[in-house]
């Protein structure tokens, strides 16, 4: 199996792709169903939010092991406007787009690990990792 | 010089054939049509080159090319097996030519040579290739409709009861038909509760969330009630990680606990017929115990 994939977002039905690649990526690393709806769920956000805000992206997923734990690390990139106040959105309910504002607070609750690097007009990367228990 | 070219091919056909013959059947294994028997590749073969020879015999004809191409399209072989055919076709029979010709180091007849096969074999190509693409482009319109007719449709079950059970990706256009024929249906049925079952929806985001909430809002203007069923245990769970607030609405977990409390909120139950095989409703009982 390829250790590491990449899902280019350029269009809305890309996000249906990139969470299906991320759901049978689980799978194989032996994810239960909740887990795998977990992080199905969390690429959909972050896929959602390249498609909305930066228009165009990619996610990478790569297994990673820790102390003979394996584990699923997403990576989401994009050149897009970038977030000015990082704790502002990860606040519960803040949005621009008008949505309910728990996408990114969501990924965090979903997810183990979670990292957000931004720079006002030059993009955003997300790093996210689930650990298999 | 067009006409000498043309005449030295189709008089010298034979020997074109053979030679473009040998080199497709060396591209058969790269050509993703390995899998396809050694006979039915040699009959299309034969096919394909008569095809060209006739396009370029009636000055690009296009009813035997539309005929092969509808033929190559039913057997479900790659655009590869055409293009790269026509590209073999076209090395040899410039190769062909420039070695019968009497002076070779005149590069007006080289030039003209390419310029001529080029000619003959890019009407063939574009044909192939539009023919191709347009059946493509009719099979993907084609699906959407389809996928469009089953995207969001509305059930009514039962005097004032309206079931729309939704499978698949719902994506912004899909959040827009499922709001629009729930308002328009839970009217024209007169519904007072609509049950929203979401069993067949992979995954719910907040993007998903977010539009159930505002349909079953719109509901709620309109003076029915929306009922959400069919959530999956992990489903529940993501929905509570996301911390997405459902509480202001009625959700259950099948659609059959849904399909009963809508039964309530309308004053009604569902009651055994009296009299009617008594005895095996006691039998029943009895098994049942």
């Amino acid at each position: 199996m390829n250790p590491q994939s990449c899902v280019n977002i350029n269009k809305e039905w890309d996000i249906v792709g990139a969470r299906q690649l991320g759901r049978e990526m689980a799978k194989e690393i032996g994810f239960s169903t909740v887990d795998q709806a977990r992080i199905a769920t969390a690429i959909s956000e972050l896929a959602r939010n390249i498609y909305l805000y930066a228009e165009q992206g990619k996610i990478s997923y790569e297994i990673i092991y820790n102390d003979s734990r394996a584990g699923l690390c997403l990576i989401a990139e994009d050149e897009g406007p970038g977030i000015s106040d990082i704790s502002q959105v990860m606040r519960d309910g803040f949005t621009t787009s008008g949505g309910l504002g728990a996408g990114l607070p969501g990924v965090k609750r979903l997810m183990d690990e979670f990292e957000v690097y931004s720079e006002v007009g030059k993009g955003t990367t997300i790093k996210t990792v689930k650990w298999l228990r | 010089m067009d006409k000498k070219f043309k005449r030295i091919v189709l008089e010298n056909s034979d020997s074109i054939v053979q030679m473009w013959l040998e080199k497709v059947r060396d591209l058969k294994d790269e050509n993703y049509t390995a899998n396809i028997g050694d006979e039915l590749y040699e009959s299309t073969n034969r096919e394909f080159i008569n095809v060209i020879f006739a396009s370029i015999q009636n000055q690009g004809s296009s009813n035997e090319v539309e005929q092969f191409s509808e033929k190559i399209i039913n057997l479900g072989w790659p655009l590869s097996y055409i293009t790269d055919g026509l590209q073999v076709f076209r090395r040899v029979t410039v190769d062909y030519i420039l070695s019968n010709l009497e002076d070779m180091d005149d590069t007006e007849q080289i030039k003209g040579a390419f310029q001529s096969v080029d000619d003959w074999v890019e009407p063939i190509i574009r044909q192939l290739v539009n023919e191709y693409t347009g059946n493509w482009e009719q099979i993907v319109s084609l699906q959407r409709v389809a996928l469009q007719e089953l995207s969001a449709p509305l059930i009514p079950v039962m005097d004032r009861i309206t079931i729309m059970p939704l499978i698949g990706t719902i994506d912004t256009e899909r959040a827009k038909l499922i709001m629009e024929n729930l308002l328009q249906g839970t009217i024209n049925h007169n519904s007072e509760v609509v049950l929203i079952d979401i069993t067949g929806v992979p995954v719910v985001d907040t993007m998903v969330a977010h539009h159930i909430i505002q349909a079953a809002e719109a509901v709620h203007l309109i003076g029915a009630k929306c009922i959400l069923v069919g959530i999956r245990p992990e489903i529940a769970q993501t929905i509570v990680n996301l911390g997405i607030d459902l509480s202001d609405f009625s959700t259950k977990s099948s659609l059959k606990k849904g399909f009963m409390s809508a039964l309530e909120i309308t004053n009604r139950r569902i009651v055994p017929l009296e009299g009617k095989n008594r005895e095996e409703q006691i039998k029943n009982i009895v098994d049942s115990i």
